[in-house]
């Protein structure tokens, strides 16, 4: 039987090796998709464009306006004398943020009112329209406390010191500076090898047939079980290939760490490539032509890829997808190698997503085979 | 070019499409189902966040904080810890993205008037669920200390310095809640443009190679641009009928605001659409395969749709390399069009340098698309 399988195997390869369209998917769309994430899928918010309106020219508003240049995330790049100009502004060119100091800022501070900071947004994205409005907050709410310091400090100096002050500390875990790439470039694993196994194995079952050497195989002495062990075994090892390459890109070109225990990784990786496999095999049997397999894998994978919480958080998601999300193998995988990779946590942590990530791909790997062996019968 | 020629190509492709499930599936079904998928799947708002907050003090004043976090509508105050290795478990299995450390001298420093730092905890690894909720708490935390020290001036005698000295006024224009799916669901429109219109024009050409109908077509009296335009007129009106459910569905469903010009919004499409479907048919001459065109058709397509036009990664936030690569993805401008559509208001003549530019675009394309296929057999 062991011979039989390793022919198989062999045949693959084989296989592989003479397919031209083949190589360049194991290794261009990979290398393209991580550099693509690595560098254009980016949530941060740095150096956003403003632009200003200082109707006051006060020492006071010229203050304010500075702190927020200083920062780095904000950057003045427009200084406009009347508000007629922002209604072609904002909205039309790619500042989405300003700041106007009415006239009668440093009046209203002086005499002790409150004093009004206008800030006009451009909402239409939201995301970071609501970072920027987040630091908008911090900056403003410093100067009010430095403000009302000094102003204390005026009248009653010995005062100062009792002033009741709280700040929030941040401290963010396992991706210090907030980072895009660490979040993405791990997730790039799991959905690369998502697409290029479910593809490759329903594509070179469903050829097989399609071509009619599956007829061949069958009168061989090869068994069902057998020719299934040939079939996916191959693409396993390829699906692992494509894991370490992009794992090696990602942490060496990006500098994504790896903390977590390479063990575990692999068993993740293990059971989610059986999943995956899982998948091909089923779709290849609802299909007879490969244009069919390839619209079959697209109608699985699209939803996949956009339920599985690579890009958008699942959390956000209302509570019916929420719920279409743990029949995703992705998720789990996901949820593994940001685990291993960033938080360095072992199986004490990632016991239930190893646990449904295997149940899951055990209700697949069953379905598929046995929809499999009756579809070769 | 003959009228009566180019109909008849037309109509031979329609009842092609019509007699074909699959076709149809990918012109009627396909863009349905992309915008629920986008429209309920692509959101980014964080809103009850889950939080673990750690009073290890648990007196009044940290009792009031701790409420500022549960009645914030973007917390779900998830648990409050009793120590901290429950709290660091409970952020490293995933449990909580934000944890919540008020110290243990918390009064007692507010008495005296020492700095009381509160730490936020935050699971980084979602950097942008890590920024929001940063933002969020700060905006709890600082609420809280204006109170604290509002009542401390009082208490002092010196009501005349209890106010807060500068306050932020928000306007915010074209998506006043700062909703995602505002954000995110205009553009979704070229995206599914880009994936319909790319599968069903790779189509064209390849199948009549694969079915083996080529010859008769090249043995016909039509000319390579009647088989063109016949062709691909059939996708453009269909991609203009899918445009108009997707633009329905954004706004009858998702609530999804439609402020600018009708006439804007067509225009623009149908500018996008020529470029997609000559991209597709170029692709369909050259691979002459059903299976290979489709394949690289979405690469070319929908890739750069998804990741390169602004649809949900700003921009300017990529690198200048990226960024200058942007500007040669059309999408790019497909998708700020939209946007100003949808959202901004804005009619035909707001949006000239993106029609300009996909204009161009549209024009190379269609240049390029007449000359790929000849009438020749080998």
């Amino acid at each position: 039987m062991l011979n039989r399988v390793w022919r198989m195997i062999i045949k693959e390869f084989v296989q592989l090796k003479r397919d031209r369209y083949a190589r360049f998917v194991l290794i261009v769309p990979p290398i393209l998709q991580m550099l693509i994430y690595g560098y254009a899928a980016t949530f941060e918010v740095n150096h956003v464009k403003i632009a200003v309106i200082d109707y006051d020219h006060s020492q006071e508003s010229r203050d304010l306006l500075s702190r927020f240049t200083f920062t780095g995330r904000f950057e003045a790049a427009k200084i406009l004398n009347n508000e007629r100009e922002l209604k072609s502004l904002i909205g039309e060119s790619d500042i989405p943020l300003a700041l106007k100091i009415g006239p009668g800022f440093a009046e209203a501070l002086r005499k002790g009112e409150t004093a009004h900071l206008q800030v006009i947004v451009d909402g239409s994205n939201s995301n970071t329209a609501l970072i920027a409005v987040g630091y908008v907050n911090q900056i403003a709410n410093q100067f009010s406390q430095d403000y009302a310091r000094n102003r204390l400090n005026q009248v009653m100096p010995a005062m100062v010191a009792n002033v009741p002050q709280i700040d929030l500390a941040p401290r963010p875990w396992y991706n210090p500076d907030l980072n895009s790439q660490w979040f993405f470039v791990p997730g790039v694993i799991g959905s690369i090898t998502l697409i290029l196994v479910v593809n490759i194995t329903a594509f070179a079952i469903v050829r097989e047939r399609e071509i009619g050497t599956l007829e061949q195989i069958m009168v061989t002495p090869i068994r069902p079980f057998e020719l299934i062990l040939g079939k996916t075994i191959p693409f396993f090892l390829v699906g692992l290939a494509d894991v370490v390459l992009v794992a090696v890109v990602g942490t060496l070109w990006f500098q994504v760490p790896f903390l977590g225990n390479p063990l575990v990784l692999l068993l993740g990786v293990t059971l989610f490539l059986l999943s995956t496999l899982g998948v091909g095999l089923l779709i290849s049997t609802l299909c007879s032509t490969q244009q069919q397999a390839f619209a079959s894998g697209f109608f699985f994978l699209n939803p996949a890829f956009i339920l599985s919480g690579f890009a958008f958080p699942i959390t956000s998601m209302p509570r019916a997808m929420q719920m279409l999300t743990y029949l995703n193998p992705l998720r789990y995988f996901l949820v593994i190698l940001r685990g291993t990779f960033l938080k360095g946590v072992g199986l004490n942590v990632l016991w239930p997503q190893m646990t449904a990530l295997a149940a899951l791909t055990f209700v697949l790997l069953v379905v598929s085979v046995a929809r499999f062996r009756k579809s070769i019968d | 070019m003959n009228l009566r020629r180019t109909a008849a190509i037309g109509r031979k492709e329609l009842i092609q499409i019509r007699r074909d499930p699959r076709s149809l599936l990918i012109a009627v079904v396909l863009p349905l189902i992309q915008i629920l998928l986008l429209g309920y799947g692509a959101r980014l708002d964080a809103d009850h966040i889950p939080v673990y907050i750690l009073d290890q003090e648990g007196s009044q004043n940290s009792q009031a904080l701790l409420k500022g976090f549960q009645a914030s509508p973007y917390f779900d105050v998830v648990k409050v810890a009793r120590n901290y290795p429950e709290l660091v478990r409970a952020i490293d299995a995933d449990r909580c993205k934000l944890g919540i450390v008020i110290p243990w001298d918390f009064s007692e420093r507010l008495g005296d008037g020492r700095p009381v730092s509160v730490q936020a905890l935050l699971d980084g690894t979602d950097n942008n669920s890590a920024q929001l909720a940063e933002g969020y708490a700060t905006a709890v935390v600082d609420s809280y200390a204006n109170r604290i020290q509002l009542d401390w001036f009082s208490r002092h005698g010196l009501s005349q310095q209890a106010t807060v000295p500068v306050s932020v006024d928000y306007r915010t224009w074209f998506n006043e809640d700062l909703e995602s799916k505002n954000f995110i669901i205009p553009g979704t429109v070229a995206l599914v443009m880009a994936l319909m219109g790319a599968l069903l024009s790779s189509l064209t050409i390849a199948r009549e190679w694969e079915r083996g109908t080529m010859e008769q077509l090249i043995a016909s009296p039509v000319t390579p641009l009647e088989i063109m335009i016949g062709k691909l007129a059939p996708y453009l009106i269909i991609g203009l009928l899918d445009a108009i459910s997707c633009a329905a569905f954004a706004v009858g469903w998702f609530g999804v605001p439609f402020r600018g010009g009708l006439g804007a919004f067509f225009f623009t499409t149908t500018l996008f659409l020529i470029v997609i479907l000559g991209i597709g048919y170029m692709i369909s001459v050259a691979t002459r395969s059903q299976l290979g065109a489709s394949q690289y058709a979405l690469l070319v397509t929908l890739m750069p749709t998804a990741m390169l036009s602004g649809f949900a990664f700003p921009i300017d936030q990529m690198p200048v390399a990226i960024r200058v690569v942007s500007y040669v993805v059309y999408s790019r401008y497909y998708v700020s069009a939209l946007k100003r559509i949808f959202l901004g208001g804005a009619g035909i003549n707001d949006l000239i340098p993106e029609i300009i530019a996909m204009a161009i675009y549209a024009a190379v394309i269609a240049f390029f698309a007449t000359r790929a296929f000849r009438k020749q057999i080998e």
